[in-house]
């Protein structure tokens, strides 16, 4: 097989891409990463993903903010906590994933097309418009989105055992208060 | 006595409507008149804090006030919720820049939070406040014979629980043995279901949940029993993948712990939710109906 190597010059790392996940995602520990790899050797689906949660913190420190922001990685981050509960420099790398998603996406470099990016950006309009979630709805969406209609068709069968069991709504959820709710959410906006 | 006000959370209204209709029921055998909260939001999940943490702030702040306002602490059954709400309260009252800004937006709408409100989970309140024995006394049936993997999946005892421990949690086990069930040794009861990711990517999704799927019957459980409505629609829905994809014929029922509660403590078996298990439940009706006795 034949190495493939990509040389990153230092003039297209971004030094300032460290303190801006430290802040976005209120970890400061960064710095104190020991490349133990005890975060990827728990995480569950390192082994889907392009660089592991390892790699991840030691690019994050180097300043490869392009590769890190166009990674697969933060979205197969199941937000199961491991990592973070294990590692031993207590760097909080769940929600590092977390600040790396809100980033790609608000940098406009998130997979556009990948179901999970696309589920998290239409629960988020579907909750900000109702205040509640309705999964009927997320899923059209998802699969409109994500230009899947064969996807669609293949939940039909569960959908039906869904419907006799009674565990799926029809109807859009919504809370009363919708007027209040937008109010505070226009009020407030991050998404670093 | 009862200073918990219900946070349903979406599920409970939708695909984990037994959660509710079990968890309702058990506490008010057990002295806990439980009302829902007024006009209560979605937490967001994980979906909403991949995208906006700011608005994950003040979504769960609404929610915090309005418990405060009804003097009540919050009880979260669902996982994410729980975890979501319990994370929001640490940053609101964390005395940060940040949280005043969100606190300050409340208050412009109306909602002043001022951080008294606990958010605590019903296994926490079962073991903690009301306790294994006061849950023995109302036990009426025993579900002896049945042999229980107890899975807590991750966001209940990550990262903040403060009532078991975050790899080897043992709490549910005690509960469902004060049933008289027997809890089997588990080891992948903290393993992730891989959350949302399950269902969307369904190579990520039938793997993990093949790997606590097969630890159950390895041990030889008869049922998988959960605190979390997402572990609970993955460990069903990717049964059939699951079969397809390894070439195995598995028939796990997965279900709610409370819903176990309820049939010990015997409340009608129609009003917990059995019937809207996705995966038939016969073998384990057999196992409680001999109690087991047929086993060597
Ligand atoms: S567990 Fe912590 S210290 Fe170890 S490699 Fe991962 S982030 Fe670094
Ligand atoms: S929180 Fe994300 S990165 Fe950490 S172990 Fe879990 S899936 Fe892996």
């Amino acid at each position: 097989m034949e190495i493939q190597e990509k040389v990153i010059f230092e003039e297209e790392l971004d030094v300032n891409f460290l303190n801006d996940i430290k802040k976005a995602s209120l970890c400061e520990e960064i710095d104190r990463c020991i490349q133990c790899g005890t975060c990827t050797s728990s995480c569950p689906n390192a082994e889907y993903m392009d660089y592991s949660p390892r790699k991840i913190i030691a690019m994050i420190k180097g300043g490869f903010k392009d590769q890190v922001l166009k990674s697969f990685t933060p979205w197969l981050c199941s937000s199961c906590y491991n990592c973070q509960v294990r590692c031993p420099s207590k760097i909080k790398i769940t929600d590092i994933m977390y600040a790396l998603k809100r980033k790609a996406i608000a940098e406009n470099v998130y997979p556009v097309r990948f179901p999970i990016a696309v589920m998290d950006k239409e629960m988020d309009k579907i909750l900000t418009t109702s205040g509640r979630s309705s999964e009927l709805w997320l899923m059209l969406n998802l699969f409109l989105k994500t230009l899947n209609p064969l996807g669609l068709l293949k939940m039909a069968p569960l959908g039906l055992n869904l419907l006799k069991t009674g565990r799926l709504s029809l109807k859009k959820e919504s809370i009363k208060n919708k007027k209040q709710l937008r109010k505070l959410l226009k009020s407030v906006k991050g998404g670093t | 006595m009862n200073n918990y006000i219900y946070y349903p959370g979406c599920s409970a209204k939708t695909n984990a409507k037994h959660y509710e209709e079990s968890i309702l029921p058990v506490f008010k055998e057990l002295g806990f008149d439980l009302e829902e909260m007024e006009d209560w939001n979605c937490c967001g999940a994980t979906a909403t804090m991949s995208v906006d943490e700011k608005k994950v702030a003040a979504i769960n702040g609404r929610i915090l006030s309005l418990a405060e306002t009804a003097k009540k602490d919050i009880l979260a059954p669902c996982a994410a919720c729980y975890l979501s709400l319990k994370k929001a309260n640490s940053f609101l009252t964390g005395g940060t820049d940040q949280a005043a800004e969100i606190l300050a937006r409340l208050k412009d709408i109306g909602l002043e939070y001022k951080g008294t409100i606990e958010v605590k989970h019903p296994l926490e309140v079962l073991i903690n406040e009301i306790g294994l024995e006061k849950i023995k006394e109302k036990v009426q049936r025993k579900l002896s014979g049945l042999k229980v993997a107890c899975y807590y999946g991750c966001q209940v005892v990550r990262p903040f629980t403060n009532f078991d421990d975050p790899d080897y949690p043992e709490s549910m086990d005690k509960l469902i043995q004060a049933l008289g069930a027997e809890p089997v040794e588990y080891a992948a009861k903290t393993r992730c279901c891989g959350g949302a990711l399950a269902a969307n990517l369904e190579e990520v999704g039938s793997k993990l949940n093949y790997i606590l799927i097969k630890e159950a019957v390895k041990k030889g459980a008869d049922v998988i029993t959960t605190l979390c409505p997402l572990c609970l629609f993955n460990l069903e829905i990717m049964q059939s993948k699951i079969a397809k994809k390894y070439q195995v014929n598995i028939k796990m029922p997965i279900l709610f712990f409370s819903q176990l509660m309820g049939l010990a403590f015997g409340l009608p078996k129609e009003d917990l939710g059995f019937s809207r298990s996705l995966i038939p439940l016969k073998a384990m009706w057999k196992k409680l109906e001999n109690g087991g006795a047929n086993e060597q």
